[in-house]
């Protein structure tokens, strides 16, 4: 199925047709996810602000998910020469990025209200700062270099490298940690967060994946046109 | 007469050249002692506030002075074609790129860390210290030639070398640096070092089973 899917013909054969639905999807999900979280309740000690969250904890999320699928994608891409695999790991990155860069923007609208400040140097905060560096560093990376092929094989193995160390970031981070509120979604014994709040919490996550597939598909989607007109480019430039 | 294995060759070659080319570790050593003379000099000679704040300004200033040579790593060898000739001799790419950057960090990353302990004392921190600072910048330095080795190789051939290079590498260094500050920090706050000791060996050696692997893709796609 995979090596099925690499040729960019039939994956648009299968992708097109897609993704006016996504979008629509996204849309709604979206839509529906605000209205929940306009009408879900307030916290008794935040307040309204509490409502930053639905924004907040999907991106935050997304931001990690997509690095993984780099990662994944890396992977195919560099050890199967997968050639829709790197265009793949191209297309998300900055979909990842804005993603993450969004994370760090509402915490810090979050954190003023609720710490008082917009930023606090806590483990989680750290390491999110440090996947968007990751996210820069991998997006530099790619523009750097001129030679598609070459810049897909470096990417990759950065992806791949950044995929392996993020955990390990993540742990140094933690272990030098201080003030951020704990996991309260997937911990023992059930979720610590009021279902009123849970709701629309899940709403806003689907709409962020499907958000994002969408994206992905548009992203992916003008990456191949690209390569194709640069391929004609030099086809004409040549003959 | 046995011919020199070609482990040792390669490494007398780099170290050779590493010591003795364009002034050797002591561009890097000159670069470590400058940074650390700044900091009194932005911050202001309090002699609290240096104490608090040695340690970690200074594995600051050794992942700083670690990075700059290693820009050179491998351009020269990959521009005069040295890597081709190299390619064609019994190692794989791996082990080249591996000892490429353990001879880095002899000629470079080991003179930084003996001066490791200097720089600490010099900043504000407890001549006590030294033993464990020296023990702790040999294992950190280790990391950084290895993972900015990394860097090294992915931005051969790119057009904007030393910065991207730095953009690369520099996240990588958290880890060690962590360690290493918050070893350090313990260490003057008469806690426990060995947890952190233990996590900076452990990432060390991640970086030296991690690195050569990746340095080796790199430069294949680098060379091809």
């Amino acid at each position: 199925m995979i090596t099925w899917l690499a040729n960019p013909e039939r994956f648009n054969i299968i992708a097109r047709p897609l993704r006016p639905w996504l979008a629509g999807v996204a849309a709604v999900l979206l839509a529906w996810g605000l209205v929940l979280a306009f009408m879900s309740p307030e916290d008794y000690q935040q307040g309204d602000t509490v409502r930053i969250m639905y924004i907040h904890v999907p991106a935050a999320w997304m931001g990690l998910l997509i690095y993984a699928a780099m990662g994944v994608a890396s992977f195919f891409g560099l050890i199967f020469r997968h050639a829709l695999a790197d265009a793949a790991a191209k297309a998300i990155a900055p979909v990842g990025a804005v993603f993450t860069g969004l994370a760090l923007l509402t915490g810090a609208l979050w954190g003023m209200p609720m710490w008082g400040t917009p930023w606090q140097w806590d483990g989680r905060m750290t390491s999110e700062l440090v996947l968007f560096l990751f996210y820069v560093a991998y997006i530099a990376l790619h523009a750097s270099i001129e030679d598609e092929p070459r810049a897909a094989k470096s990417t990759a193995i950065l992806a791949m490298v950044g995929l392996v160390n993020l955990p390990i970031v993540h742990f140094s981070v933690q272990w030098w940690n201080s003030l951020h509120q704990g996991d309260s979604i997937f911990v023992k014994g059930g979720p610590t967060i009021a279902p009123a709040m849970l709701w629309p919490l899940f709403v806003m996550v689907a709409a962020y994946h499907v958000l994002t597939a969408w994206l992905f598909l548009v992203r992916l989607d003008s990456e191949i046109l690209m390569r194709r007109y640069r391929a004609l480019r030099i086809r004409l430039t040549f003959n | 007469m046995t011919r020199p294995s070609p482990i040792i060759a390669l490494i007398k070659r780099d170290l050779g050249l590493a010591l003795t080319r364009g002034g050797g570790p002591l561009l890097g050593i000159g670069f470590y002692l400058t940074l650390m003379a700044m900091i009194p000099l932005s911050l202001g000679p309090d002699q609290a506030v240096l104490t608090r704040i040695a340690p970690g300004l200074t594995w600051l200033c050794l992942a700083l002075s670690s990075l700059l040579s290693l820009e050179r790593l491998f351009e020269r060898d990959f521009d005069d074609g040295v890597f081709d000739v190299l390619r064609l001799g019994p190692l794989p790419l791996e082990a080249i790129a591996g000892l490429k950057c353990l001879s880095q960090w002899l000629g470079t990353g080991l003179v930084l860390s003996l001066a490791t302990p200097v720089v600490m004392i010099i900043l504000g921190a407890a001549p006590q210290t030294a033993l464990m600072a020296l023990l702790s910048a040999l294992l950190g330095s280790l990391s950084f030639a290895f993972i900015g080795g990394i860097g090294a190789a992915l931005s051969l051939g790119t057009r904007k070398g030393g910065v991207l290079m730095a953009l690369l590498v520099l996240p990588f260094y958290v880890p060690p640096v962590i360690f290493g500050a918050g070893l350090m920090q313990a260490v003057q706050t008469h806690g426990s070092p060995w947890q952190a000791l233990a996590f900076l060996a452990a990432y060390a050696l991640f970086a030296l089973a991690l690195a050569p692997v990746a340095m080796g893709a790199a430069l294949k796609s680098a060379l091809s």
